[in-house]
């Protein structure tokens, strides 16, 4: 089971917390976005694939999606987010969690990189 | 040009680079499109305190004739609906190039020198701006592309303190004065204009001395390098048509609500009427009005509506009826705003319609524009 922080080529985040994992974008994701202005998340309860896109975050520039890292179930999404979208580029890794999922086996997450791992991959 | 990307460059592009500018192909050209300060910032810096934006992009263009400034004047007529002959030396003024048509072929800038007809048009449209002139202007005009000059922008309520650091005349120019100034043995052309809804000046310099100015510039603490994301969205605040999203060669003058360009002399009943391609159409758009109209747009929610966000009558309704020409959230109004066409009947400011995000159906208020009040000097 992963307990480390895993990162994904999409440049999200995932913890695992209580057995839930939590999503989130990087902080070089958050850099490469600019100033975030809106954030729609989805509904509580909603069931998700994998790649499905589940969240819409725009900047000042442009809309881009956040995908479902793996199927499961959205069982909690971080209201206080939508009402302070400009939190993604403050506390990326922190505060500024999307939305936690159940998914079937938490062993999925081994697929996804290392910090160390996705920092050479984002060069 | 750059060997590896194909991509012209300005006289600043090492500069940009060296300041941090995240550099992205833009018209033919490799710009910077933020600085480190990020869009946001850069915007609310520009309506704060002064902004300086890199537009040696655009194209310069000069017309000159041995037959003098009327008979160029009266030439630059043929090709745009404008009263080119009422820009007295040291002014400048809008307009635009219409096809037979009736559209648009681009907007720019006509500045009168005095002694030729300066005109600044846009990036992706200046090569053919250019063999359009050639091709169309009677033989006695000379068409002369300038490409040894630069030309940057200074916008903001301290544009005006900050450039008469340099060039004290400045402080005595109003909105749409068009100079040129002797500055440190050369000549530098200065017209108290942008295209950010503030006061602000364009400023056209030799090449070589470009990095040097900006560099100068950059120094003073109330100025930042503004990159082309907030030149849009500070242009989009100011309700101002970025060329070849909400005019193009298929929507005419009145439809893209810029007949205000269009002077009375060139209009039916004035001393020049017509006489410009498309003016059969146009002339009749300003007497009957258009089909549909450019207007601006509030989405009712917090979600930015892009280009190309399709616009209904009413939540339900099947058939499109217009579409979101530019869009995105204003840093400075702190909402969505948006301009696109919607036929003449949904024009009324106030009038509700729907656009469709997402599968969604979500109001939209036509809108008044400017979304943000300008500031110019007049």
């Amino acid at each position: 089971m992963a307990l480390e922080t895993k990162f994904t080529e999409e440049h999200e985040w995932l913890r695992i917390e209580d057995d839930l994992v939590v999503v989130g974008i990087t902080e070089h994701a958050a850099t490469q976005l600019g100033d975030v202005v809106f954030i729609e998340l989805p509904d509580e309860g909603t069931v998700v694939s994998k790649d499905d896109e589940v969240v819409v975050i725009e900047s000042v520039k442009a809309a881009s999606d956040i995908l479902a890292p793996l199927d499961g179930e959205i069982v909690e999404v971080n209201e206080a987010l939508a009402n302070d979208p400009g939190k993604v580029n403050e506390d990326p890794l922190g505060d500024a969690w999307f939305f936690k999922m159940k998914i079937e086996d938490l062993s999925e997450l081994d697929d996804y990189m290392s910090e160390a791992e996705y920092k050479t991959y984002i060069g | 040009m750059s060997e590896m990307t194909g991509l012209k460059r300005t006289p600043l592009y090492d500069f940009h680079v060296e300041q941090g500018g995240k550099m992205v192909p833009f018209a033919g050209y490799d710009m910077p499109v933020q600085y480190p300060l990020g869009v946001m910032k850069e915007h609310l810096h520009t309506r704060a305190e002064a902004g300086l934006f890199d537009v040696s992009h655009m194209g310069q263009v000069m017309l000159t004739s041995p037959e003098g400034i009327e008979a160029l004047g009266l030439a630059l007529e043929t090709l745009a609906p404008v009263d080119v002959l009422a820009v007295k030396p040291g002014r400048q003024r809008y307009g635009v190039f219409t096809n037979d048509a009736g559209g648009i072929l681009d907007d720019l800038m006509i500045s009168n020198t005095g002694d030729a007809l300066f005109l600044v048009v846009n990036a992706a449209c200046k090569q053919q701006d250019i063999a359009h002139l050639i091709t169309h202007l009677p033989g006695h005009v000379t068409v002369t592309e300038i490409t040894n000059r630069a030309l940057l922008a200074l916008q903001g309520p301290k544009a005006e303190a900050v450039l008469a650091q340099i060039v004290p005349q400045v402080a005595e120019m109003r909105f749409m004065d068009s100079l040129r100034i002797a500055v440190g043995g050369s000549e530098w052309w200065i017209s108290r204009s942008g295209y950010t809804g503030e006061d602000g000046f364009e400023i056209s310099v030799p090449a070589g001395e470009a990095v040097d100015f900006a560099k100068t510039l950059v120094a003073m603490d109330a100025v930042e390098l503004i990159g082309l994301g907030a030149r849009d969205s500070l242009r989009l605040e100011a309700g101002l048509c970025l060329y070849g999203h909400d005019i193009d060669s298929t929507t005419s003058p009145v439809e893209g609500n810029i007949a205000w360009a269009m002077q009375k002399t060139r209009r039916s009943g004035g001393a020049r009427a017509g006489g410009f391609p498309g003016a059969d159409r146009i002339l009749s758009e300003l007497h009957n009005g258009a089909e549909r109209k450019r207007v601006g747009l509030l989405p009712q929610g917090r979600a930015p509506m892009r280009e190309g966000t399709p616009l209904f009558a009413t939540s339900e309704s099947a058939d499109q009826i217009g579409v979101i020409t530019s869009g995105g959230f204003g840093p400075s109004v702190e909402r969505p705003i948006a301009m696109g066409y919607l036929p003449a009947e949904f024009t009324k400011i106030g009038t509700e319609i729907y656009a469709e995000l997402r599968g969604k159906r979500l109001p939209v208020t036509v809108a008044d524009m400017p979304f943000r009040p300008s500031t110019y000097k007049r």
